[in-house]
């Protein structure tokens, strides 16, 4: 057996080490990090679904409630894949314990993946968490499962990735939750989870198509409906070359120690 | 092959400051090593540079014979660590913390619990294994930590002030375990403050100051330089002016308390001789400082004496 191979090994053991390490930090704490998605999402389809919604027209040939559950469900992917990532990662910096990671042979790119999967498991907990919840509002039909399932996996690894920057730089919990409410929700709000971008003004459309969250809102929309306000290909690039964008970033940052190391 | 082979280990930190100026250290496969240091001397970053903590300026450290830079992940895993501060995840169980830390070293989970249990039983924590980390004691975290690096079974063993704040009767039992360890062929880097405890388990010994290395030697050959030890005599009757004891130093440190430095083969008879013909009684006899905290403070105290700088004042307008 190569020395390359036994290393692939290791890796993988400890990949799934730190992966079951994470479902079990979320599971063990679900009160925190699984049901509050559900009971916002819930307030979300009843307030604008039901109550504002049944005063709306119908958007695409849906009626409002079947066209914001896609974006909902999308959007509390995004929240908890993020927040899982850089809540606990910070918190294994902040209680020195990212030194056991340090210490031990593991590869970074191991240590990434570990963190996004655990980001990724707790995203897609609770996108099918909110999925069920949605089912009391509204009858789901799904256009393409596969479509549906690749856009979930692909914007929770997104933003357990940007989540996992996030924690690298953070040096306190105030910086944890800069991005997410200075950056991330107002990305969220106005990606089209709401509304379809063909009811702004030109000007705003255009403004609009600059922001990435819109287009995994509308391939997500895409999978569940079969109608969306992006191309499909161009949504799925976008995502993918975002994904791998960050990765670098990722790699990079580990390599040289920044924010991990003195 | 050494254990553990430093060369012109430098570091340079982002305010300027120098702690480590160029080092090189040997540390022989199974050795039970010292390595001492007054605070801030630079211990503690070239311990952070072996683990991967702190990076480097300049400079080489193989471990086992792999240079940690060329292939970290061989290197690495030689390697248990045994910090000063606890690093663990104290919402953790303490069976938890272990099987991680093996999987961190590609252990697969079925092993790491069997070695687990093993280490557990052998640090006597086994009946806590369910337990939340946070909810031990102090010792018991201290072990727990010994238990943590010993799961990947390690070559080389480095210990940062493993025994600090925990009582004599544990410390003297993780001595014995250290020993035990270091005669099934681990080799054991240990820093530490209590220097009687460096005198106790270490064959070698290397102290570091300033960011250099001032000695590097035997600790029997460090020990051997001791000229001289100072005697604290416990006295029956009280007197009130220091006696005249022949060529023996002597100070009075309170009317029943004296101090008597005895030279390296002077011996203790002549004093007690020249002590009887003073009509002094003596109740009790000890050393003022272990052996190796004498030279430690000689060898530390004379290097900040040779870099000391006159002191300059400058008064702001």
């Amino acid at each position: 057996m190569s020395l390359k191979t036994i290393h692939l090994k290791e890796n993988l053991t400890a990949y799934k080490t730190i992966l079951i390490k994470e479902i079990l930090r979320f599971s063990r704490i679900w009160l925190q990090t699984i049901i509050p998605p559900a009971i916002t999402m819930g307030l979300y389809f009843i307030i604008f679904g039901q109550l504002i919604g049944s005063q709306l027209n119908d958007i695409d040939g849906y009626s409002y409630m079947d066209y914001i559950v896609p974006g909902l469900i999308i959007m509390s992917i995004i929240t908890s894949s993020y927040s899982n990532v850089v809540s606990s990662f910070y918190g294994t910096k902040f209680h020195h314990h990212i030194e056991e990671l340090l210490v031990s042979p593991i590869a970074n790119i191991t240590i990434i993946a570990g963190y996004v999967s655990g980001g990724v498991a707790r995203g897609l907990i609770v996108g099918v968490i909110v999925t069920l919840v949605s089912l009391f509002f509204t009858q789901l039909s799904i256009n393409s499962y596969g479509i549906t399932f690749l856009v979930a996996v692909m914007t929770a690894i997104l933003f357990s990735l940007a989540g996992l920057i996030n924690a690298i730089f953070a040096n306190s919990f105030d910086d944890i939750t800069i991005i997410p409410t200075f950056v991330l929700t107002p990305l969220t709000y106005l990606g089209g989870v709401f509304y379809s971008i063909n009811m702004l003004p030109e000007f705003w459309q255009s403004v609009s198509l600059v922001n990435p969250v819109l287009y995994m809102v509308n391939a997500f929309r895409m999978g569940m409906l079969g109608v969306s306000d992006a191309s499909l290909p161009i949504a799925i690039s976008i995502i993918l070359g975002f994904i791998l964008l960050l990765t670098s970033v990722c790699l990079w940052l580990l390599h040289y120690g920044i924010g991990v190391k003195k | 092959m050494n254990a553990l082979e430093i060369k012109d280990l430098t570091k340079v930190y982002k305010n300027g400051f120098e702690a480590l100026k160029g080092i090189d250290l040997q540390v022989k496969k199974g050795d039970f090593f010292a390595l001492l240091g007054p605070n801030g001397a630079g211990k503690s970053t070239v311990i952070g540079i072996i683990c991967s903590l702190i990076n480097k300026t300049a400079g080489k450290v193989s471990i086992e014979g792999h240079d940690l830079n060329l292939s970290p992940q061989d290197a690495k895993k030689n390697l248990g660590v045994v910090p000063q501060e606890f690093n663990f995840n104290v919402f953790e169980p303490v069976e938890e913390i272990l099987v991680n830390q093996a999987g961190y070293y590609g252990v697969p989970r079925e092993e790491a619990f069997k070695r687990a249990e093993t280490h557990l039983k052998q640090i006597d924590l086994w009946d806590k294994r369910r337990e939340m980390a946070k909810d031990l004691s102090g010792g018991m975290k201290r072990r727990l930590m010994i238990a943590r690096a010993l799961m990947h079974n390690p070559q080389i063993l480095i210990l940062d002030e493993p025994t600090a704040g925990v009582d004599i009767e544990i410390r003297r039992s993780m001595w014995l375990f250290l020993r035990k360890l270091n005669e099934q062929g681990i080799t054991i880097i240990l820093t530490t403050h209590y220097l009687e405890e460096a005198e106790e388990l270490c064959k070698n010994i290397a102290i570091i100051d300033q960011g250099l290395i001032i000695k590097n030697c035997e600790m029997s050959e460090l020990l051997s330089e001791l000229d001289s030890e100072c005697l604290v005599l416990n006295l029956k009757t009280a007197i009130k002016t220091p006696p005249s004891l022949g060529d023996y130093s002597v100070r009075l440190k309170d009317t029943t308390t004296l101090e008597v430095e005895v030279k390296k083969g002077e011996g203790v008879n002549t004093l007690f001789k020249l002590l009887s013909e003073n009509k002094i009684d003596v109740l009790s006899m000890r050393n003022k400082s272990n052996r190796l905290e004498q030279l430690f403070l000689r060898l530390v105290d004379r290097k900040h004496l040779e870099n000391q700088k006159p002191l300059e004042i400058t008064l702001g307008v």
